[in-house]
């Protein structure tokens, strides 16, 4: 019988955040900006019907980046752990905050536990109510790192860049117009390419819309909305 | 070797789109039905109990209405309590029998329906929403032998065959589809006899809202546990719209309207 090699705690941690974040890296990006009626999530995915930005529950969105069977399984487990909190105690009790925990949880149980860590990489957005409480944006690394970020996020391929790109760029209270602009702008830059409203999948928190507040933006808005006169 | 328990489950659990099922594994103490009834002959408690709600069909889709009344035995409970629910955006429950166990169901229904939508990413089909519901009631049976009987309405839009339809039910779940309308509860057995002389197929909006709220002023005169239109003290019977457009309330003056002209034609203003 062979005897298993002796790898070090430290370098296996090491092998397995590179591994993911390789995977991470291939994927195509996604950012989150907070507009003036809530918050906007673009993504580059010519998919229409394979969705990387989708509804968790009444003022929370879920996107995730990586692989795709991945952090589809993190949504649903996301829509589960919300609808039954939701039923259990009320619409109003179910947070951001606490869902993102729980990905941070899983996710970091993963990493230090299986093999293979999880190659993804997620945002829970909580958009504020029109009462004047803040929005909330969770970033969650495939090792369970739980960030909060303000203003604008993003995540995948080249994120760096267009975090960079962001910081420079951002404006408080823009329209959507605006914002969306923003968003593809800073996916265009720092990849040097051209996107249409075929290659993005855009969707919104808008607050202003009665109880479920997540919209999906149809690419005929996308198109109208991005040729605007600015 | 791969173990097939690790993988065969993405198959054969397609109940996970159900929030029912979630629950059931999940808090199976927060599901209708889940509580042992009480073994005694006679032990139902007295509890409010909701009465006439009824649907039918017009030109655009369904109308769904209520009175707003539940009755404890003798005794007036709530004069205001909502019967009609939107079960999602094409869709209603119209709520008869133990008024708690059966807006518990409305809002489970409520849920399993948002559930499927958001992890299937697109909505269930009229009929799988009505046999959904057929189960829910079903998981009732124990409580309804009890006396706890809740058997809703349910109508919807359907966006395949581009009507409006509706279902009863009763109390083992059974589920039997109505072509042009319904009613159900204390006083449904007098709504649909109103029903019955005025229904016209393919009605305009406003004669369809006419005929349903006559059909309620009908089962308020009838039956005693049915709630009149209250005019003294404002309160109307509820009256919403499923159409392709969605479900919608119709806005309190035009309900206001139709109970004056009824009440009017009565000759009892």
């Amino acid at each position: 019988m062979p005897l298993p090699y002796y790898v070090s705690p430290e370098q296996m941690m090491k092998d397995k955040a590179e591994y993911a974040r390789k995977g991470i890296s291939r994927g195509k990006a996604i950012v989150t900006i907070e507009y003036r009626d809530g918050v906007l999530l673009v993504a580059e995915n010519p998919s229409t019907l394979l969705h990387k930005v989708s509804e968790i529950y009444d003022r929370i969105a879920f996107a995730g980046v990586g692989k795709y069977n991945e952090f589809e399984n993190l949504r649903v487990a996301g829509v589960r752990h919300a609808d039954v909190k939701g039923y259990s105690y009320s619409r109003g009790d179910v947070s951001a905050k606490s869902l993102a925990n729980a990905y941070s949880q899983a996710l970091g149980n993963i990493f230090t536990q299986d093999i293979k860590p999880f190659e993804v990489e997620v945002l829970v957005v909580e958009v504020g109510d029109t009462n004047g409480t803040k929005n909330e944006i969770y970033h969650i690394l495939y090792d369970g790192t739980i960030e909060d970020e303000k203003n604008y996020a993003a995540m995948g391929g080249q994120s760096e860049e267009i975090r960079r790109y962001l910081k420079d760029n951002f404006q408080e209270s823009l329209d959507l117009a605006a914002a969306l602009r923003l968003g593809v702008r800073a996916l265009m830059v720092t990849q040097n390419k051209t996107l249409t409203e075929r290659d993005l999948e855009v969707a919104v928190l808008d607050r202003t819309k009665e109880r479920r507040k997540f919209r999906r933006i149809p690419a005929e808005v996308l198109h109208q909305l991005l040729t605007e006169t600015t | 070797m791969l173990d097939p328990e690790r993988w065969k489950h993405a198959f054969f659990d397609y109940s996970t789109s159900s929030f029912a099922e979630i629950l059931h594994r999940a808090a199976p103490h927060l599901l209708p039905g889940a509580t042992e009834p009480a073994r005694e002959e006679g032990a139902t408690p007295a509890v409010p109990h909701g009465t006439t709600v009824l649907a039918l069909r017009y030109r655009d889709g369904v109308i769904m209405a209520g009175d707003r009344q539940a009755s404890e035995g003798y005794q007036v409970a709530h004069r205001r309590i909502e019967k009609i629910f939107k079960a999602d955006d094409l869709s209603g429950v119209g709520i008869a029998g133990a008024a708690g166990p059966a807006m518990e169901m409305a809002r489970l229904f409520q849920t399993e329906l948002e559930h499927y939508e958001k992890v299937e990413g697109e909505n269930l089909s009229l009929d799988g929403k009505a046999n959904k519901l057929g189960q829910m009631i079903r998981l009732n049976l124990p409580m309804a032998m009890q006396g706890l009987v809740v058997v809703p309405i349910f109508a919807g839009f359907d966006e395949r065959a581009g009507v409006g339809r509706l279902f009863k039910y009763d109390v083992t779940g059974g589920r039997y589809e109505e072509t042009d309308y319904f009613a159900q509860g204390s006083g449904g057995k007098d709504a649909r006899d109103s029903l019955k002389k005025r229904f016209k197929r393919d009605m305009s909006r406003d004669e369809a809202l006419r005929v349903g709220i006559e059909a309620l002023i009908d089962a308020a005169d009838e039956d005693l546990g049915t709630g009149g239109p209250d005019l003294m003290r404002g309160i109307l019977p509820s009256v919403k719209t499923i159409t392709r457009s969605g479900f919608a309330e119709a806005p309190e003056d035009e309900i206001r309207r139709h109970c004056e002209a009824v009440l009017n034609d009565r000759n009892r203003l």
